[in-house]
């Protein structure tokens, strides 16, 4: 038997295996067409990020009382354009000394949602449903007033940012239960409701939003009774909740397959009914499995919101593309106004979208089947 | 013991508790919910039509239409009927649909090949790409490439130029056309039987390998057959072919093809969108593959492009193709964005400027989602077929 009775020298470290010069050779300059890669995407960063950060910040002109003031040579973007208006591109038409209004209610509403994040927090559920049931009427009467001594202010004056976000929030609340029932409807037994889902489910998932849009705001008044007119919001929203709803079940369809046989038999077995076996048991667990989907979904809504300029209303894009640059005193500074709204939405999107990977990981409890 | 049997029998339950009764009255009250309310509407409509002094019926299609399209594929002008704008409008849906499914497939791969690169530059340019994209609303992007891009052209004289034969100004991209004299066609029958002679091959070499085990180079040989045997035709009959290369005369280009700003900024924005999404979808699919398939591969000793080509290609399209129809659909329903920038597609034309002149909203939408709808089914039978061929055999 054979036993060392000391310590082997240790080995120098290789030569090269961490510091910046290692990473620098496996990571960039490993082969020679690494080499020509690497050089190539350095001069493509070259020609557009300096000139862009040029154009955007060390030329740019952020404040200015005229159009004036942002041309001239050398001047970059103008800033001011947007900042001048900003009212506008955030509320639209709403009148400014009311501002507040809407403001209370989106404070109101981060207040609430922020509730929900607090893990220790009791009876979420109520806080949930009060969100989801009571505040839309506490938003609705804040926003367009008309009561409790608020001045009325009709929904063809909203518009902005504001306007966005309503769409796209009372869109994917009001499609969520909708989806939830078409979902639980198309893995129905009975096959006439079985049917009418699909049929649903399919047809507006298999046409163009704007074609959805243009019905809502060409056809809906034809099918409601004479003289029953209402506002041009309502009836896109209506178009748009429907057509969301639909791709909402789709996702909800996909957490209801994935929840295992077992569970809907051992539901069964102890004597619950569809509805209560439903909902202590199976949607808990098929809505967690699909929130990530859910806010995928939500994301798509949310870019989706500005083709109602399509239908004449003035959501943040429509306001950048028609009001301010119809505007003659300002004229020339469209790429400004598409660039901000680009940003304001890249934002958005940016930041749910690493919301809901961040959720998937810390959702993904490990039950895979 | 028969007696005993019948008494075993569950009680029956009263007929209101009882699921069948119960799901029937279930379906027959909802059935009668629905007929009442599709009743109303037609109704509805048919007074409120009546009301306005809307006719109803397809009498319109037939009607002059006085108006002129941008950009038609069949002959049209302000003569033709509105039945046939319904037609100019869909075959322009499909030319920018099928440009644009063509060119994101391409740039998509690209991407997502790119982003699993292990040259860290090209993977972190490859997210940036994906991330800023995918983020920012289609309409958006529409709007820059037509304003922002296309209208800041410069003119005619001043068009950005290539090789002297492409050239891109503020009034589209004008390319060289293909012009084919009498011999072309003795290049196109080679080519047509190289294709027959591929298939032949790729037959025998499967029968071959499975017979001996050996296997032929499929691959080069049918590469080499399509290419080089009407390369040859076409040179000896003395290359038929020439190229229609756009001029500049007067004010404007002539000759070769062009592609109106509206078609261009439209694809650009196709594509670049709809990649950013399929080359998610192809690194996804890539990574899918285990790495215990590529070291079995590997390890049975295949080179690393017959892996590529014969373990992971195989297993990750079968990851790929579904997400990516359902991104082909979206591309073509996306397209619909065109009527925001004027691009006359099926939309921008047919449920735009003829529902304006002939006010038949209902005639009109409806067919409009018919014909989006048919595309919808059509690709997703497709899809439900090719997954069906490709799902995986288990034993």
């Amino acid at each position: 038997m054979y036993i060392t009775d000391k310590i082997l020298p240790e080995l120098p470290a290789p030569s090269s295996s961490k510091g910046v010069l290692h990473w620098l050779k496996t990571n960039l300059f490993s082969s020679p067409v690494n080499i020509l890669i690497t050089f190539l995407g350095l001069f493509l960063i070259y020609k557009i990020v300096p000139p862009a950060i040029q154009w955007a910040f060390i030329d740019a002109t952020w404040v200015a009382d005229t159009r004036e003031e942002c041309l001239g040579e050398g001047k970059g973007a103008c800033w001011a354009y947007i900042s001048n208006r900003f009212g506008q591109v955030m509320y639209g038409f709403y009148p400014p000394e009311e501002y507040w209004r809407p403001n209370l209610a989106g404070i109101l509403l981060i207040l609430l949602t922020s509730l929900l994040f607090i893990k220790q927090m009791p009876k979420k559920v109520w806080i949930g449903a009060f969100i989801l049931l009571v505040f839309p009427f506490i938003a609705y009467f804040l926003i367009h007033g008309g009561s409790f001594g608020l001045s009325e202010v009709g929904t063809d004056k909203w518009g902005g940012l504001m306007l966005t976000l309503i769409i796209s929030l009372v869109g994917i609340a009001a499609a969520l239960p909708l989806g939830i029932i078409l979902a639980l409807g198309r893995r129905s037994t009975m096959p006439v409701v079985k049917s009418i889902c699909v049929i649903f489910i399919e047809f507006w998932r298999g046409v163009p939003l704007i074609t959805v849009l243009f019905m809502a705001s060409v056809m809906l008044p034809l099918f409601l009774p004479e003289g029953s007119d209402f506002d041009k919001l309502a009836r896109a929203m209506i178009g748009i909740i429907l057509f969301q709803a639909a791709y909402v079940a789709e996702v909800v369809r996909g957490g209801l397959q994935a929840i295992p046989k077992g569970q809907y038999e051992a539901s069964v077995a102890m004597g619950l009914s569809y509805w209560k076996s439903m909902n202590l048991i199976i949607l808990p667990q098929a809505l967690k499995l699909v929130i990530p989907g859910l806010v995928n979904t939500f994301i798509a809504l949310f870019k989706d919101t500005t083709l109602v300029l399509i239908i004449g209303l003035f959501d943040l894009l429509a306001i950048i593309e028609n009001v301010l640059g119809s505007d003659s005193s300002w004229l020339g500074f469209f790429t400004e106004g598409l660039v901000f709204a680009a940003f304001v939405f890249w934002i958005f999107c940016f930041s749910m979208s690493r919301y809901s990977m961040a959720l998937e990981r810390k959702l993904d409890t490990g039950h895979k089947h | 013991m028969a007696e005993n049997n019948t008494h075993l029998k569950p009680s029956k339950p009263p007929i209101w508790n009882d699921p069948k009764y119960r799901s029937l009255f279930f379906q027959a009250l909802l059935m009668f919910g629905l007929g009442l309310f599709i009743y109303t509407i037609v109704q509805n409509t048919l007074t409120n039509m009546e009301a306005r002094g809307i006719s109803t019926g397809f009498a319109f299609m037939s009607e002059k239409s006085g108006f002129d399209i941008l950009q038609s594929l069949i002959p049209f002008n302000s003569d033709s009927t509105y039945g046939r704008t319904f037609i100019v409008g869909i075959l322009n849906t499909l030319l920018v649909s099928a440009l644009g499914i063509f060119f994101a497939t391409i740039l998509g791969f690209l991407i997502g090949v790119a982003r699993l690169s292990n040259n860290w530059l090209l993977s972190k340019i490859a997210t940036v790409y994906i991330e800023t994209f995918r983020n920012i609303p289609l309409l958006i992007q529409i709007f820059f490439w037509y304003i922002v891009v296309l209208r800041a052209m410069p003119s005619a004289r001043n068009s950005h130029s290539l090789f002297d034969s492409f050239f891109l100004n503020v009034r589209g991209l004008y390319l060289p056309a293909p012009v084919t004299e009498s011999g072309f066609i003795y290049t196109v029958i080679t080519f047509i039987i190289a294709l027959i002679a591929v298939f032949i091959l790729k037959n025998w070499a499967k029968k071959r390998q499975e017979a001996t085990g050996q296997p032929f180079p499929v691959l080069l040989t049918s590469l080499g057959l399509l290419i080089l045997a009407p390369l040859l035709v076409f040179l000896v009959t003395g290359s038929p072919l020439t190229w229609d290369v756009p001029v500049l005369k007067g004010f404007n280009f002539k000759g070769g093809i062009s592609v109106i700003p509206e078609l261009f900024a439209l694809l650009l924005a196709l594509t670049i969108y709809t990649a950013a999404f399929i080359a998610e979808i192809v690194r996804s699919g890539i990574k899918a593959v285990s790495h215990g398939q590529t070291e079995a591969a590997l390890s049975l000793g295949l080179t690393p492009s017959q892996t590529l080509r014969f373990v992971v290609i195989p297993q990750a399209m079968r990851v790929i193709i579904p997400p990516m129809t359902s991104q082909y659909l979206n591309l073509l329903k996306n397209s619909s964005l065109a009527t925001a920038i004027g691009y006359p597609d099926l939309v921008s034309v047919f449920m735009g400027t003829t529902l304006n002149q002939t006010g038949q909203a209902v005639e009109i939408i409806m067919m409009t989602m018919t014909v989006y709808l048919t595309f919808s089914l059509l690709i997703s039978a497709f899809m439900n077929w090719y997954n069906a061929k490709m799902a995986l055999t288990e034993r």
